[in-house]
């Protein structure tokens, strides 16, 4: 194989809740959270993952980082199957892949001072020298934009993009290769946003980390993101580069969520796609296209046939019959 | 006008600084609860009483007299003498030893036996939580009067000397007094374990000895400290039980609950209050203030628990 590794690699990802049947109870309503969703990340990349709530982007986020178990599929760091690794070859890998998580209020100890929860990891892996500690702890806190007095404080004393900027810091001290954040702006009132996604994409120009970004917001991803998947009811509907998403979405979904996205310009007319009703129940995901339901441009061959996941142009992939 | 606002919320901020420390927190909110500090106060006397009390005391516990026997309360011995002679208050201070050794050390034994078994369940769950949680049941299913008499009359029949009872009562109280504490722990870790910090121990691939006991464990002290505190209260009064019945704590070794048990014929009862008035008010008043103590302590740790 010429080509380079990529840095991680999804393939055909599946994620059951509920598969419970066991000699005293019967448990046929199987929920498919993540329904065999592959993508690759490359090095340096930031991927972007879209979907409603309930499409299963944090499911997938956690199953990456094995934080969660996975029904089927492999997920490949550096072409290891994460989820094969021994305990302990699990725990060498954990620094490298860190996760950020959606709400920094319950993401950390209310017990624990804020330096001992960043340099604690340090500590416990033994990759810092106990005396350099405290120094690595404030090299951090600097990167995030947090004060160096702020170190002994517990959590209750900050705000909410404080805390997150805690959150990164905790993840960012480990120096990771691939960091999931799971929709790390979502808890956070507009004005906050921009300041974490600003140091985001500092953190992706200076330290050549490689992101997995969960969000529902389109224009964040925008901002942030190379390469896009559209998830919908755990299955991937569109993927491709920020431009090719972007400037010609294939799929109605993506164009309907594209259209919803605000723009700060009352005079331009817009073409705007509604998408009628909620997102099915995941335990009953409509036959053929999951889509169909909702679909502006919906056949009969969209309700009994699903439509294959086929690359239209070069690394532009879509699940619809009429791309 | 603008200026004034500005030095208040100043101000405001230099406080909050000092009181930044958590527990400097409780303290205050502790402070503030009168009723609670009534039973600390309560219970400090108690403990100085038991503690110091002997030494100014001119009389032996086993000090027996014949000539001086159930002599009623008077300026030589203020609460009187018992049958044999021996000064009551001394006794009541040296009995206020043994009762609350065996409360604090009960205590002791089933909060660490209860949050150490109540903590792995709850964190390890599966076939650990099993075999925890079956024998705690048939623990708390046993009635726990009936069994420490079996084990009380066990122990006689093994012929313990006397000083070596007091440890086995308090192991015998803290085998009763585990289950239910591991049971809150267990609660409480199943709770805490799906918090977002306790996955992001995950994330961070820490030892489970650190997830354990930096992370898990600070989070379940309040609730030791409180019901610890009110567990030393029914320990008292389970060891004053079993030694009234002569199963606990036994002669020549003073108890409270043995001092009152001394008092049990109708003689005694009637003709000599000062044998079992006092053991019985020291038993009284230790409890109400443990209780008081513990009540204030949870509302000064956890306000949302229980907020008036």
């Amino acid at each position: 194989m010429s080509k380079a590794l990529p840095l991680l690699e999804v393939k055909n990802l599946k994620k059951y809740y509920g598969d419970s049947s066991n000699l005293f109870r019967r448990n046929p309503e199987v929920v498919k959270a993540v329904d065999g969703v592959s993508f690759t990340i490359e090095k340096g990349e930031t991927f972007g993952l879209v979907g409603e709530s309930g499409s299963g982007k944090s499911t997938i986020g956690k199953s990456i980082l094995r934080l969660s178990s996975i029904t089927d599929g492999e997920v490949l760091y550096k072409g290891q199957n994460i989820h094969k690794l021994s305990k302990k070859d699990m725990r060498n890998l954990r620094p490298k892949l860190q996760f950020i998580f959606q709400d920094p209020y319950s993401s950390l100890n209310p017990r624990i001072r804020i330096g001992d929860a960043i340099g604690e990891a340090l500590i416990d892996h033994g990759l810092v020298d106990k005396s350099e500690i405290r120094e690595r702890v404030l090299e951090v806190l600097d990167i995030c934009g947090l004060a160096p007095y702020q170190i002994d404080r517990y959590p209750h004393e900050f705000s909410g993009g404080q805390r997150q900027r805690i959150g990164i810091a905790r993840a960012i001290i480990l120096n990771p290769d691939f960091i999931v954040a799971d929709e790390p702006v979502s808890a956070l009132d507009v004005s906050i946003q921009a300041q974490i996604i600003n140091l985001f994409s500092d953190l992706q120009k200076e330290r050549d980390i490689t992101f997995l970004f969960i969000s529902h917001d389109l224009s964040v991803v925008e901002h942030l993101c190379s390469k896009i998947g559209v998830l919908y009811l755990g299955t991937m509907m569109e993927l491709g580069s920020r431009d090719q998403l972007y400037g010609n979405p294939l799929h109605p979904y993506t164009k309907a969520l594209l259209s919803a996205v605000p723009v700060p310009d009352p005079t331009l007319k817009r073409e705007r796609i509604i998408i009628k009703g909620d997102i099915p129940n995941p335990a009953d995901p409509p036959k053929g296209c999951k889509f169909h339901t909702r679909c502006p441009i919906a056949t009969d061959m969209c309700r009994i046939e699903v439509p294959e996941f086929r690359e239209v142009e070069a690394n532009h992939f879509v699940a619809c019959h009429f791309a | 006008m603008e200026n004034p606002p500005i030095t208040i919320a100043s101000k405001s901020k230099a406080e909050k600084r000092k009181k930044s420390s958590l527990w400097g927190q409780v303290l205050q909110r502790f402070l503030k609860k009168k009723i609670a500090l009534v039973g600390l106060g309560f219970l400090l006397f108690i403990f100085l009483f038991s503690l110091i009390g002997p030494f100014f005391s001119p009389y032996a516990t086993e000090g027996v007299n014949p000539t001086q026997i159930n002599l009623p309360p008077s300026s030589e011995h203020w609460l009187g003498t018992d049958k044999l002679g021996r000064d009551v208050l001394t006794r009541l201070m040296f009995a206020g030893r043994i009762s609350l050794t065996v409360g604090v050390g009960a205590m002791v034994l089933s909060v660490t036996f209860g949050a150490l078994l109540g903590i792995l369940a709850g964190y390890y769950k599966g076939i650990i939580d099993q075999i925890v949680m079956r024998i705690a049941d048939i623990l708390m299913t046993l009635p726990s009067l009936p069994l420490l008499f079996i084990m009380a009359a066990v122990m006689s029949e093994w012929k313990v000397p006397t000083e070596q009872r007091l440890y086995i009562v308090m192991l015998m109280l803290s085998l009763v007094g585990w289950p239910g504490l591991a049971r809150l722990v267990r609660s409480q870790v199943l709770s805490l374990r799906e918090r977002q910090f306790i996955q992001a121990t995950d994330a961070l691939g820490l030892r489970d000895h650190r997830k354990l006991l930096n992370h898990l464990l600070p989070n379940i002290v309040p609730l030791l400290i409180v019901s610890g505190t009110l567990s030393i209260g029914g320990a008292i009064l389970s060891e004053s039980v079993l030694s009234y019945f002569g199963l606990g704590v036994v002669p020549p070794t003073a108890s409270w609950g043995n001092m009152i048990n001394a008092a049990n014929s109708l003689i005694d009862f009637q003709k000599r209050p000062w044998l079992w008035i006092p053991p019985g008010i020291a038993i009284f008043l230790t409890v109400i203030s443990i209780n008081l103590l513990g009540d204030g302590l949870r509302d000064a740790i956890d306000p949302n628990m229980k907020r008036r």
